[in-house]
């Protein structure tokens, strides 16, 4: 399934939302969502040391490449991974087929509260991220890059 | 795909860096990385061999200023070139939004070129891509060497849809930024065609 195209305040707002609850209700130390093309799309927790950016990036890596193990032994994903680390460990689940969540933890919380929080977020986004997609593909919509002109294209690269 | 998020108010775009094992993709990058403003960059990730040889991507992520108050993001990646990791490639050309083509330019290396380029055609048709519409750059790499193809035949044998195409040396720079602002335009006028 195709991650979103296009992301609106209001569904912005609600993914950050169960981001948020997401993180105290699991006692996380980040939790983050990314699409499947690695662009991420909220965070919540303990970012101020944090490179989200490579995170995702990296998430979505791997990810893509457990889906080709997955369609190689004809299964169609393997939705939920699990790292686990001296200090630190990581969750990750596939959300609708279409979006990353990941969770990282320490002591502080364990594995068998993560999996139970995330099993009911992951229903909750998964609503989020079905409606967000029929929303961006609804014809009425309109895309900021309407407004964009081949002089503003030009513009960006003139220094 | 690019992604636009209307409440960030960013438009994130991704270009693929394809072409034959030892073309200079991961050159390219790291000269990009090497010259780039601090604030306008992120981290360069190498997933590499102990050789240096991509194994999975390079992944750098670039800002490119505003367009009517939005946010530009580029994230360039490069494929690993050598034939046996191609199951690699056809997952780090997932989402694509623009590829540039990075060409061996050493007479011994024709063949590879060729190889590469059917190999990107097959990848992106088994994504529903077409190589004869999507943004899409050649760049002639290595120009530096001798014993190289002139760029009539390199044009002749691989620029088919006559693409903009750039001389380059990348291990210099010369060609590179050239390289990287021809391929982010043509996105940008796609992605405002596409979104009409
Ligand atoms: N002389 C010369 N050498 C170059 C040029 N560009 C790259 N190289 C060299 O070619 C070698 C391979 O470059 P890479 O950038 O690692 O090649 P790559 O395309 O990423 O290779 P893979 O990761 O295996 O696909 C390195 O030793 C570079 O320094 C160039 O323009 N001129
Ligand atoms: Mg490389």
């Amino acid at each position: 399934m195709d991650a979103p195209s296009l992301m609106f305040e209001e569904e912005f707002e609600e993914i950050q939302r169960v981001c948020d609850k997401l993180y105290s209700d699991a006692n996380g130390k980040v939790v983050f969502i990314v699409d499947k093309n690695g662009q991420p799309i909220a965070a919540a927790g303990e970012l101020e040391d944090l490179d989200l950016t490579s995170l995702a990036t990296l998430t979505a890596g791997n990810i893509a490449a457990t889906g080709g193990m997955a369609s190689l032994l004809e299964e169609s994903e393997f939705s939920t991974q699990f790292h686990e680390g001296e200090n630190t460990n990581i969750h990750i689940q596939i959300i609708g087929q279409r979006v990353i969540l990941v969770v990282i933890f320490d002591q502080r919380s364990s594995l068998g509260l993560v999996r139970l929080r995330v099993r009911k977020t992951s229903v909750e986004l998964t609503g989020i991220f079905d409606r967000l997609v029929s929303k961006a593909e609804s014809p009425g919509v309109k895309s900021p890059l309407d407004e964009i002109t081949d002089e503003d294209i030009e513009n960006l690269f003139n220094d | 795909m690019s992604f636009i998020n209307i409440a960030s108010r960013e438009i994130n775009c991704k270009i693929v860096y394809y072409g034959p094992g030892l073309c200079g993709k991961t050159t390219n990058l790291q000269y990009i990385y090497g010259h780039t403003n601090p604030d306008a960059k992120g981290k360069m990730i190498s997933l590499a061999t102990e050789t240096d040889r991509t194994l999975f991507f390079d992944f750098l992520p670039l800002s490119l200023g505003e367009i009517r108050g939005f946010k530009t993001r580029f994230h360039l990646y490069t494929v690993p070139g050598q034939v046996f990791y191609n199951a690699s490639r056809k997952l780090i050309l997932k989402g694509v939004d623009g590829v540039v083509f990075v060409v061996d330019s050493q007479i011994d290396r024709l063949e590879a070129n060729i190889e590469s380029v059917e190999n990107l055609k097959e990848n992106l048709n088994e994504q529903g891509y077409d190589l004869d519409r999507i943004p899409y750059i050649i760049q002639y790499n290595k120009r530096d060497l001798t014993h190289l193809a002139s760029i009539e035949e390199l044009h002749e044998l691989l620029n088919h849809r006559s693409v903009p195409e750039f001389e380059a040396v990348a291990t210099m720079g010369i060609g590179v930024f050239e390289t990287l602002k021809a391929i982010a335009k043509l996105v940008f006028l796609e992605l405002k065609k596409s979104h009409r």
